[in-house]
């Protein structure tokens, strides 16, 4: 008897071969153009006061991408590449972007740069992999790419070597990724809606291109592609183990009821009265969003405040924990939660978070509340909050009795409810296995 | 009721505004109970408690015997570790996760903060070594071994091995296993420091024997004066090391 897992990928890669098989006979042996200028556009004369204002523009720009985040290793060199990004189908390593002539992008036109922004293609006409987020970068508008580009021109250069990707069969070969690229991408050219006002249409724009928010909190499928009909509604943030909570949804991240200075200080901080950040956001926060100038994080509020909010998925009516589990988790909370968090989960402003009514608490799936427990973590020191508070690490303190207990407590006190967790999950986020 | 040392002044005030922030926002605090309160100072020591959980309140090393005592040591090492740590010549997973959004200068706060803290030494566990490993472990400490390149620990460590400001630990008050299993990273590379890297010079030229030796000698030494760091080293530094700037070396770069 097969295994169901077996089936599965039997059944995908049969699908990967026939979409194989249609993309070859339908391969584009000229780039996809779109809406690509003709000339290169970086004819802005070098040294001029102009270039210098185009630099600045996209120093900004790759900021809003994150760009820097993924192309620097640990403690590496800004640009140089080398991060490993896991992701389902193996390591991926991030590309040097510095202006070195052989290792970076420094030989590269305008014209290239922005068909691997617009096009997922390098300047060598290879097809990139979608962990770098041409997914969300194809809506960047040449006038953006051409800035960004001319910033990185100015990146001081880094003679580093990129290293190759660790994929596995088969997902290693340009083929598959043209499969790929044939089901879960097309380029696309952003237009504003002219039905709404221009903040909204900034804010869409910056969501969706460069702020790559998709990329996250956008559900994939089995194959990694984004599913559309569920756009921002949460999910797994694939090889990282972290959940994405909805921005769709009020009881997840959807910021649909907060004014819109909660949500511009939460971007530009990473801590707002009703919430802050943590895990992979509190990256995005640390090296992105808080540079974002005072009008576009106004105009991401904007837009994400009117996102049409969906119900709350109805969750399995859930069984209430056992009691003594419930007495265990209390003993453990008082021991070593209630000296920050507060007798009855009520937190401090500013410092330490409530637990009592916090949508974080209460997400249905308790990935991201047992990697906090296990990992602490601080918020990002960022120029709004230079001297943020933080979380210890208690995986060498609680065993994974003791945290699934805390949290099943946590979960079920002062008014929450929420389904328990289980000492299984626990071992799992310990063991770094996919819950 | 948790009251830390520092007292903020204006704490009263913020308590008051804060009750009335929560009253605001209806939030359920409206109804905590005076004994459940939590109350945080302006101050540093609310801010490390991410810190104190491993390395003890105050940053005094924990009984369970593995983490190093932060408390007291000089402030130019402890911002380098940190800084280390968040950029990988340390490898501790959970300690670069902690650091990875932080930046210098609230690294350099916190390495103040932590260096600045006197606590005292509690008397040094009793561990069953050897006379002869002791020996050995000693002779190591302060007089190195010439013959074998090996220079004595306290000529940068300084004459009490209690550190020198501001960037050189002191190694007494440590536990075994922790100055083993660090002996051990320099050896391997798993710990590094700014090049030129002195100490992974000088872990290299030790031997299993030796590391026992001197790691016996240093967990059961009582500490001396409060364990402070000393001004000035004994003499002229043997190798020239990364993180130490501005002191004169017996031989040039390596």
């Amino acid at each position: 008897m097969m295994r169901p897992q077996c089936i599965k990928l039997l059944a995908a890669l049969a699908i990967l071969l026939l979409v194989a098989t249609v993309a070859m006979l339908n391969w584009p042996t000229e780039p996809v153009l779109g809406s690509v200028r003709e000339g290169d556009p970086s004819a802005v004369v070098q040294g001029t006061p102009v270039a210098a204002l185009v630099v600045e523009r996209g120093a900004y720009l790759a900021r809003l991408g994150n760009c820097v985040g993924c192309h620097t290793a640990q403690g590496g060199a800004p640009y140089a590449g080398g991060r490993a990004v896991k992701t389902p189908f193996g390591m991926v390593y991030t590309s040097n972007l510095t202006s070195d002539p052989l290792m970076g992008i420094g030989a590269w036109s305008a014209t290239e740069f922005w068909q691997a922004l617009h096009n997922g293609r390098s300047k060598d006409g290879r097809l990139l992999y979608p962990a770098f987020p041409y997914t969300s970068y194809t809506w960047v508008t040449r006038e953006d790419s051409d800035a960004i580009f001319a910033y990185l021109r100015s990146v001081p250069p880094v003679a580093q070597a990129n290293q190759p990707h660790a994929l596995r069969f088969p997902y290693d070969s340009q083929v598959a990724l043209a499969a790929w690229r044939a089901l879960f991408f097309r380029p696309q050219r952003w237009e504003d809606d002219v039905r709404r006002s221009v903040e909204w249409n900034r804010g869409a724009y910056l969501v969706r291109s460069l702020g790559h928010c998709a990329a996250c909190h956008t559900p994939r499928n089995a194959l990694g592609g984004s599913r559309e009909r569920r756009t921002l509604g949460g999910g797994m943030i694939p090889g990282q183990d972290w959940y994405a909570p909805a921005l769709n949804d009020p009881s997840q991240a959807g910021v649909q009821e907060w004014p819109e200075e909660e949500i511009v200080a939460l971007l530009r901080t990473g801590s707002a009265p009703r919430g802050a950040v943590s895990g992979p956001m509190a990256e995005v926060v640390a090296r992105s969003t808080q540079y974002l100038d005072e009008e576009d994080a106004r105009a991401i509020a904007v837009y994400l405040r009117e996102l049409p909010a969906h119900a709350p998925s109805v969750s399995s009516e859930s069984v209430a924990p056992a009691q003594a589990m419930l007495q265990r988790g209390q003993a453990v909370y008082d021991r070593h939660c209630a000296q920050c968090h507060g007798g009855v989960g009520q937190g401090v402003a500013g410092a330490f978070p409530p637990l009592a009514g916090n949508r974080a608490v209460l997400l249905e799936t308790p990935v991201n509340l047992i990697r906090v427990v296990l990992a602490g973590g601080f918020l990002p020191a960022t120029v709004g909050n230079p001297r943020p508070h933080g979380m210890p690490p208690f995986l060498h303190v609680l065993s994974d009795e003791d945290v699934a207990d805390v949290l099943t407590f946590v979960r079920n006190a002062w008014g929450n409810r929420a389904p328990a967790v289980g000492t299984i999950d626990v071992y799992r986020a310990r063991e770094g296995r996919s819950p | 009721m948790v009251i830390y040392r520092y007292r903020w002044p204006g704490r009263g005030l913020a308590v008051s505004l804060a009750r009335l922030l929560c009253i605001a926002a209806g939030a359920a605090c409206g109804l905590v109970a005076a004994q459940d309160m939590v109350t945080v100072d302006a101050g540093m020591a609310s801010r490390v408690l991410a810190c104190t959980a491993c390395h003890g309140a105050e940053g005094r090393s924990t009984p369970l015997g593995y983490y190093p005592r932060i408390a007291g040591k000089p402030a130019g090492y402890l911002y380098n570790q940190l800084l280390s740590f968040r950029d990988g010549r340390r490898s501790y997973p959970q300690m670069a996760y902690l650091l990875e959004h932080l930046t210098d200068a609230y690294l350099e706060e916190m390495a103040t903060y932590f260096a600045e803290l006197e606590v005292p030494y509690p008397s040094p566990p009793l561990l069953e070594v050897p006379a002869l490993t002791l020996e050995r472990g000693r002779r190591l400490v302060q007089h190195g071994d010439a013959a074998r390149g090996i220079p004595a620990c306290v000529q940068c460590h300084g004459s009490a091995m209690t550190g020198v400001v501001p960037s050189v630990p002191g190694l007494l008050g440590l536990p075994r296993d922790y100055l083993n299993s660090q002996l051990g990273a320099w050896q391997t590379g798993q710990r590094r420091a700014m090049a030129p890297d002195c100490m992974a010079r000088v872990a290299r030229h030790l031997t299993p024997e030796d590391v026992s030796a001197v790691t016996g000698w240093l967990a059961v030494q009582p500490v001396p004066k409060g364990g402070e760091p000393a001004r000035q080293f004994p003499g002229l530094l043997p190798w020239a090391c990364g993180g130490i700037k501005g002191v004169q070396v017996q031989e040039g770069r390596p």
